[in-house]
This record gives C-alpha cells, sequence and structure tokens, in this order.
C-alpha cells in the first residue's frame, strides 16, 4: 500500500482507540454514579486511569506520529500505570480506616482478621461500626 | 471519511462530556469526602481524554505536556485528601441550612452557659446578660429568628 493509504488506516484505528477510550470515561461516570459504596466507586473510576488513558494516548500518537510526542505520552502512561495503584490503595486504605468499608460486602476480608489477631481483641467492628455509632 | 471522522470525533467528545458531568454530579453528592476524590480523580482524566482528543484533532503536538502535568496533578490531589480523610460524622456529609447552623451555635452556646453556671455561684443578673447576648447578632438574619428565639425561651427558661 502506499503511504497515503497508510496513514489513513492509522487516522482510523486512533479514533476507534479515541471511541474506545471515551466510552470508558463514559462508563466510569455512570459506575461512579450508580454504585453504592466507596470500594464499588473506586472500581468503577479505575477504568479510564488506566485502560482508558492508554487506549486515548494510544490513538493520539497514531494520529501525531512524531518522535518527540510518542515517548512524551509513553512517559504518562508509565506514569500513570505507576501512581494509580498507590492512590487507590491510599484512598481504599483511608476508606477503610474511617469507616466507609462495610466488612457484610466483602467477600474477602483480610485485614480486619489480621488487626484483630494483631490486636488480641474479639472481632468486633471497630472499622464498620465506628461511623454508625457517632452518627 | 471525513465526515465519519467528524462524526466519530464528536461522539467521543460527547461521551467524555458525559462522564465528566456524571463524575462531578457524584462529587456534589458524594457522601464523604473520599468519595469526591474518586469522582475528582474521573474528572481529570476526563480532562486528559479530552484534551488528547483535540490534539489529534489538530494534529497538535505541543499539548502533549499538559498531559503530563494533568496526570501529575490528579495523582497529587487524591493522595494528600487520602492522607488527611479523617472520620466525619453522619451530620457532616451534608451542607447545613442557615437555620440548623444558627440552632447549633446556640446549643453550644447554651452548653457553655451551663458549664459556666455549673463551674461558678449561678448570678441571675449575669445569666440574663450572657443569654442576652447571642440573640443581637441574629437579628440580620429574619428566617432564623423567631424559631431560634422560641427555642431559647424554652430551653434557658
Amino acid at each position: 500500500m502506499t503511504a497515503a493509504a497508510w496513514s489513513t488506516v492509522a487516522d482510523v484505528a486512533s479514533i476507534v482507540l479515541m471511541l474506545g477510550g471515551a466510552f470508558l470515561c463514559f462508563a466510569a461516570g455512570v459506575g461512579v454514579l450508580r454504585f453504592r459504596d466507596l470500594l464499588a466507586r473506586m472500581h468503577a473510576a479505575t477504568k479510564p486511569q488506566v485502560l482508558g488513558l492508554v487506549l486515548v494516548l494510544a490513538g493520539l500518537a497514531l494520529r501525531l506520529r512524531s518522535g518527540g510526542a510518542v515517548w512524551a505520552l509513553v512517559l504518562v502512561v508509565v506514569f500513570q500505570l505507576l501512581t494509580a495503584p498507590v492512590a487507590a490503595h491510599l484512598v481504599g486504605r483511608a476508606g477503610y480506616r474511617t469507616g466507609k468499608v462495610s466488612p457484610g460486602v466483602l467477600a474477602v476480608d483480610e485485614l480486619t482478621a489480621e488487626l484483630d489477631r494483631r490486636h488480641g481483641m474479639p472481632a468486633d467492628d471497630e472499622d464498620g461500626g465506628s461511623g454508625a455509632d457517632i452518627g | 471519511m471525513s465526515a465519519a471522522l467528524g462524526v466519530a470525533v464528536a461522539v467521543a467528545a460527547v461521551l467524555i462530556l458525559v462522564g465528566a458531568v456524571l463524575a462531578i454530579v457524584r462529587a456534589e453528592r458524594g457522601p464523604s469526602m473520599l468519595d469526591r476524590t474518586v469522582a475528582l480523580d474521573i474528572v481529570v482524566t476526563c480532562l486528559v481524554a479530552a484534551v488528547a482528543l483535540y490534539a489529534s484533532l489538530e494534529r497538535r503536538a505541543d499539548v502533549v505536556p499538559i498531559l503530563v502535568v494533568l496526570s501529575l496533578v490528579g495523582f497529587i490531589g487524591s493522595v494528600t485528601i487520602a492522607r488527611f480523610a479523617a472520620v466525619e460524622p453522619e451530620d457532616a456529609r451534608r451542607v447545613r441550612t442557615r437555620e440548623e447552623v444558627a440552632a447549633e451555635d446556640e446549643a453550644r452556646l447554651r452548653a457553655e452557659l451551663a458549664e459556666a453556671a455549673a463551674r461558678e455561684v449561678p448570678d441571675a443578673t449575669e445569666d440574663d446578660e450572657l443569654v442576652g447576648d447571642p440573640a443581637a447578632p441574629e437579628d440580620d438574619q429574619p428566617a432564623g429568628d423567631p424559631a431560634a428565639r422560641g427555642s431559647d425561651d424554652g430551653g434557658a427558661r
């Protein structure tokens, strides 16, 4: 194929990837509005943060097709892959400690048992009940 | 070809915009500070997607540094808020009305007065003076005035 044809293919692939990333942004908006508690909302928020960003920036790289800009986009993706887990961990930890995570909805809860074992206290919900006690 | 591209860009822009608006609605409602943090993270990500869409539409490579800066700022914001998250009482999850704030202030003042009265020897004239004091600044908000004064009379005397 000629160079012009390849350019058209790259543009079409770029807009398809952009549409995918935009749909993930939309899905995250719906999820964060509709889901019930903090952890479910964090789950919804992760979609555009990693996969959506990768799709959108891959689409942008296919459209720009210049060396320096593409490396900067790779840098953005790598940085996001490094920082998104850290931010999510901190938000989840703060949510657990301030009573936003109710143990009843968790399928696996290793942290509560571990904290109880370390503190040598009975499995009384110091985390889930604190919010309700104050209110 | 070009028309189809324009339609696709418009659809992507609308999807990003709707996602950001829904996230902002959650940030406004958000029961706790952490929910708002998560929602504002989504807003920042939608902003990154919108800037990338614009850059790809105009073929501009010079807006790429904006994407780097936006991803940095979003990370710092969410980490800072999560670091200083504290246990909030249930009442703190919504914005109070003016009347509720006035009633709360009055209740706190009455508690302080009761504490002071318990500490010192109760004096009739001093007590009157102190109770009459908080009524003065309330005169400039007529909505909360009758209810506040009525509960004041009922509670203190």
